[in-house]
């Protein structure tokens, strides 16, 4: 393969990449007045990119090795970076509102998040561990700067700090994983790995898939490895948080994806136990933990925990369908989460102070209509209730884990999905029932509204519309992931 | 003679020490960053030696990537530090707690 044939095949990343170092020379010498303006060339830039990788995933043949074997360019990999740009350009149009008013919109901050979407990009199409580990940690050391970008506010230099520790934690488990995996599999590659695992799995080699899926789990925030979760989501600039919430998810999740079922895909039993206890407890944590916050980014935080759980279930079936509907979940997961976090964004008081308790929400159906509607049916839809769209991520997950004779894991996924559904419904009450607080007066943002009002519409019942082109793709991208194994 | 048991032994001791050092240091956030440092470490411990044994340049290669990232890494995670000092002037462990779960 020549090199402009593989140079063709990365243009997203190379874009992105350029882009970022482009803007990153912009915003040294224009300085923080130009932020709004490297905001829309960083934009502009992902959705460039967006537009490069989209005809991978209509044409799901054609998947190819490049750089002898360290990344593959398929519909998996396209299907995962649509969603990570979509994201990334969803944190990019919050953020100038939100950061303008206490002063602090940097320029860097439009930088720092193509550099994460970059990373997140090589991450997904990773098939070897070295590419794999320098697409995490391109990501990583971009979000713990992201965390604590509002530098003199006590909560976000606390959450970059949390987040830092266990993020670097959490990739040296994964890479002693990986130092073990090379060594008793003899490769990096995914194939290599494929390939020696096929035959008896040796101890040393259980020790190492356990070490990387760890690790993995640290990422994705699965319980047990889910304890920084709330308190980065809370200490984050909220725009931050929206971005930490769907992009970096996603990009774990495909990752941890393409390892189990690509790399570790011939020993399956060995890392199914580990996927199904992480799901279940996932779920029930995520449940339970949510019920006594009183903080609503800490809610997310603690929904998102739960939503993990379920996308896991996807995995522990191991089938194509499974991947698929994980795939088809992270979609409409990444749709809710944005909604949840953009309404979090346009709770303001008078002066323009984000309002981040429940409480003070209370009877906000009196006075702002359209956004207590627009948060009822975020609610509604991260429970999984039925004419909403979120109900479909669960149901595909919940008909792949019973297609893979999973019954009693499906079925104590759906009894804890009711332990959720209590503290949504929580949240809904106090919108619409209880005696107003009028704390939330503040003016929202056009950009705010229309993100808003875009996710919302997904997440409706006219989402539903979108099952068979949403399921086609997702089973392209899954069946590209299964072809290569 | 040493052979590859060895070698993974230290590994997984420095490793351990590592990981004890994050979770059971209550003084301060400049020894959990010596900590990630010591994990970092014997993983490419790990990488060399697995590379030798199996006759492989590949860990070599792994080992010097992660050598890089952990300057990255340990750079991002002294700056982060210094804006936190700044703001609550202290470093101690058992202060990072203006919000509980």
């Amino acid at each position: 393969m020549d090199w402009g044939h593989v140079l063709r095949l990365i243009a997203s990343e190379e874009l992105l990449s350029i882009a970022g170092l482009a803007l990153l020379l912009v915003a040294a010498w224009a300085g923080d007045k130009a932020s709004r303006a490297i905001s829309i060339a960083a934009v502009a830039a992902l959705v460039g990119a967006a537009v490069i990788v989209a005809p991978h995933l209509c044409d799901g043949a054609s998947a190819s090795s490049v750089f002898y074997g360290q990344m593959r360019v398929d519909a998996f990999a396209a299907y995962a970076k649509l969603l990570i740009y979509g994201s990334a350009i969803a944190a990019l149009m919050v953020a100038p509102v939100f950061f303008e008013r206490v002063k602090e919109m940097r320029a860097e901050y439009p930088v720092l998040v193509l550099f994460a979407a970059l990373g997140m990009g090589i991450m997904v199409s990773a098939t070897d561990l070295m590419t794999l580990y320098i697409g995490l940690e391109m990501n990583s050391l971009a979000a713990y700067v992201l965390a604590a970008f509002l530098r003199n506010d006590e909560r976000s230099a606390e959450a970059g700090l949390k987040y830092f520790v266990l993020g670097a934690l959490a990739s040296g488990i994964l890479l002693f994983g990986m130092s073990l995996t090379y060594g008793f599999a003899g490769s990096t590659g995914f194939e290599g790995i494929r390939s020696a695992l096929s035959g008896e799995i040796s101890l040393g080699m259980v020790v190492a898939i356990t070490f990387v899926l760890a690790g993995l789990a640290f990422k994705i925030s699965a319980v047990p490895f889910h304890m920084w979760t709330p308190d980065v989501y809370e200490g984050a600039p909220t725009p931050v948080t929206l971005f930490f919430a769907s992009a970096p998810k996603v990009a774990a999740m495909a990752l941890t994806m393409r390892v189990t079922l690509d790399a570790f895909g011939t020993q399956v039993h060995v890392w199914q136990q580990i996927v199904i206890f992480a799901s279940l407890a996932s779920i029930i944590v995520g449940a339970l933990g949510a019920i006594g916050q009183t903080n609503i980014k800490r809610l997310l935080a603690y929904s998102s925990i739960n939503n993990v759980g379920f996308i896991l279930i996807g995995l522990a079936a191991a089938t194509p369908q499974g991947a698929a509907a994980m795939l088809t979940y992270l979609a409409i997961y990444v749709a809710m989460t944005v909604a949840g976090f953009v309404a979090v964004l346009m709770l303001k008081d008078e002066n323009g102070e984000p309002v981040e308790l429940i409480a003070d929400l209370a009877g906000l159906s009196r006075h702002r209509k359209v956004l207590s509607a627009c948060i009822a049916m975020t609610m509604f839809s991260l429970a999984g209730i039925p004419p909403l769209f979120g109900f479909w991520g669960k149901f595909v997950v919940f008909q792949s884990a019973v297609q893979a004779g999973l019954v009693p894991l499906a079925a104590i996924g759906i009894a804890a999905s009711v332990i959720g559904a209590f503290y949504y419904l929580k949240v809904v009450k106090v919108l619409y029932f209880d005696e107003p607080a009028n704390k939330v007066t503040g003016k929202s943002d056009w950009a705010h509204q229309a993100l808003l009002a875009l996710a919302t519409l997904f997440i409706s019942p006219l989402g539903y519309l979108l099952t068979k082109a949403l399921g086609a793709l997702s089973a392209t991208a899954a069946a590209a992931l299964f072809h290569a194994a | 003679m040493i052979g590859i048991e060895h070698y993974i032994g230290v590994s997984s001791i420095l490793f351990v020490l590592g990981v004890l050092g994050i979770f059971l240091n209550r003084k301060n956030v400049i020894v959990i960053l010596m900590a990630i440092e010591l994990i970092l470490l014997a993983v490419n411990i790990n990488l060399v030696a697995f590379s030798a044994f199996l006759h492989d340049l590949t860990g070599q290669i792994f080992a010097m990537f992660v050598l890089t990232v952990a300057a990255g890494e340990a750079a991002v995670g002294l700056a982060i530090l210094v804006i936190y000092f700044r703001r609550r002037g202290t470093i101690a462990v058992d202060d990072v707690n203006r919000m509980k779960g």
